[in-house]
């Protein structure tokens, strides 16, 4: 972020930005604001008036086993999908930062395509490999599904990191002879450690919140974001679907702070680390 | 040497082959199916190529039509909520200062809860018995509740720029970034009035997080099927609704997979544009 810049550019009114961004910030905010307001509202239907406030749609919430089941499902779905795409997505980055090599382009098109491929077609055609491969659907088809939605996530926030520090340690291991594995864990792997567990909390928050593939891959065990899509029928379940979407949008928000926290405290221990590095050197 | 390349198939293999087999070989196989006539028999007996999917759905005039709406709705999001991005990313690099950081985490927040809460919140918004119609209702400004509100096209463009507003702001916010403050003071001391100077000197050079954001937002609105689902209803849906009904409700698959890949012809024809204009791995530096 630029600090204290002073430029001349447009609006040179502050107040009108200013203004402009809290109004934003405001509407952005208003339809979350009403989920919230109306999980505490007595009524059935989410309408003005309000009626009395309770918190017994939260306490219905902890009474359904479906809605655990479907909880536990999504938590089973993001940690496996999260770990794995975080793994592929780290080899990918490592190998797009650290090596030259003829289709790199390719790979970078690969890691990426998932990313800009419509959610149906890709439901749809990983629906298809399934049938033919004659695998049921299950929590599995829908990880599987999600490690590649995850991916791309994983390589740019990865990638990032390694473009942004210096290769001199790694070059001066090398020197020393050491070979490129212990490069790699000893170096390489500690470094872009924050940027991983912010990748891995970004995959997990992808296929938490991710609805478009699994409402096709999940089939009879849903992901939290299916079970609610299947619950929107029924008007009466309507109370505590909402109090189980602010406790969901709670969870997503709780990772991205932390992942977010991550990320930046690791962007500041490496600014430490390589003006450490240039100390070292100027002696 | 030999040590770094068998670390560099290690670490290429399985991405490339996880990629491979979880996404190009499905869509290779949705090609294969598209091929198909029909949906006789067993799925997975062969099946003599046909393009009889391609002829009818180059014959039904409907499918091209939802396809150019859907389009049409994609540049109306996609344009909306660049220009309504626009100001914030200026707000946070130019003005923001100190809490440029903190503005762009609130700004944030929204895009990182969920996609389906955000969207299903608009539903209860505008819907019929929903909140705004209750509280107009409530406070006496409307004797009837409004019915157009929910289950149209208008509520599916402006959920969908409600939804990436935040999304759009991002690659505007980083070529806002790169601009040079010396560029912006000379114009100043050259005698550029502001709004002079934004336009030849901070729009021009912004350009390239402009368009990254437009494709971003774009290239996804096409294909969207989960937000028509929820807020267009039958009258606000869009053309992936069309796949998605041919291999749930239709079940006629090979119909889908044709019209998947006019879809996916249509998003790589976008994309390769969108890469011609702008380049996306400077973006990520």
């Amino acid at each position: 972020m630029k600090v204290g810049v002073q430029t001349a550019g447009a609006w040179r009114k502050p107040a009108f930005l200013t203004t402009y961004f809290v109004a934003l910030v405001v509407l952005l905010y208003l339809p979350l604001a009403v989920l919230l307001l109306f999980s505490f509202n007595a009524g059935t239907s989410l309408s003005f008036p309000l009626q009395e406030l309770t918190l017994k749609w939260y306490e219905r919430l902890f009474d359904s086993p479906e809605v655990l089941r479907a909880a536990r499902n999504s938590l089973v779905v993001g940690v496996g999908s999260g770990t794995a795409a975080t793994a592929l997505g780290t080899a990918v980055a490592i190998l797009l930062a650290r090596f030259r090599f003829r289709g790199e382009t390719f790979l970078f098109a690969l890691a990426m395509l998932p990313l800009l491929v419509p959610a149906v077609v890709l439901a749809v055609a990983l629906l298809v490999l399934f049938l033919v491969a004659g695998i049921d659907r299950s929590l599995l088809t829908v990880a599987i599904g999600h490690t590649v939605v995850a991916l791309p996530f994983v390589v740019l926030i990865v990638a990032a990191r390694l473009a942004g520090f210096d290769r001199d340690l790694e070059d001066a291991a090398m020197d020393l002879g050491a070979p490129y594995r212990r490069v790699i864990a000893a170096i390489i792997l500690p470094l872009i450690a924050p940027a991983v567990i912010s990748a891995w909390l970004v995959a997990f928050t992808v296929s938490l919140d991710e609805f478009a593939l699994a409402l096709f891959l999940a089939g009879n065990e849903p992901t939290f974001p299916v079970y609610l899509f299947s619950q929107l029928r029924f008007a009466s379940r309507l109370p505590v679907m909402i109090a189980l979407a602010v406790l969901m949008m709670m969870g997503t928000l709780t990772l991205v702070l932390l992942a977010e926290w991550m990320r930046r405290r690791g962007q500041r221990s490496a600014a430490a680390s390589d003006a450490e590095v240039r100390n070292l050197n100027g002696n | 040497m030999r040590a770094r390349r068998a670390i560099f198939w290690a670490l290429y293999l399985p991405p490339v082959f996880w990629v491979g087999l979880f996404f190009l070989v499905p869509l290779v196989l949705m090609f294969a199916l598209s091929f198909r006539g029909d949906m006789q028999g067993d799925l997975l007996s062969l099946w003599s190529p046909s393009l009889a999917q391609y002829a009818t759905i180059i014959a039904i005039g409907s499918y091209w039509r939802l396809l150019a709406i859907s389009m049409v709705m994609a540049l109306c999001v996609a344009l909306a909520a660049v220009a309504l991005s626009y100001p914030v990313a200026y707000y946070i690099v130019f003005r923001a200062g100190r809490a440029a950081g903190l503005c762009l985490v609130i700004l944030m927040i929204p895009f990182w809860t969920s996609f389906l809460l955000r969207v299903m919140s608009w539903k209860f918004l505008l819907g019929s018995e929903g909140v705004i119609n209750s509280l107009l209702t409530y406070l006496n400004v409307i004797a009837e509740p409004l019915s157009g509100l929910l289950y149209s096209r208008n509520a599916v463009v402006i959920t969908l720029v409600y939804v990436w507003i935040p999304f759009a702001a991002l690659p505007i916010c980083a070529a806002l970034q790169r601009i040079e403050p010396e560029l912006l003071e000379s114009a100043a001391d050259l005698g550029a009035r502001p709004w002079r100077s934004f336009w030849a000197v901070t729009f021009p050079l912004s350009l390239p997080g402009v368009l990254a954001a437009f494709f971003m937002v774009f290239i996804p609105t096409v294909g969207e099927y989960v937000t028509p689902l929820l807020i267009g209803g039958s009258r606000g849906s869009m053309y992936g609704n069309i796949i998605q009904d041919f291999f749930s409700k239709a079940a006629n698959w090979p119909r889908g997979a044709a019209l998947s890949m006019v879809m996916l012809a249509v998003t790589l024809i976008l994309v390769a544009i969108a890469a011609r204009l702008v380049n996306v791995r400077r973006l990520l530096e």
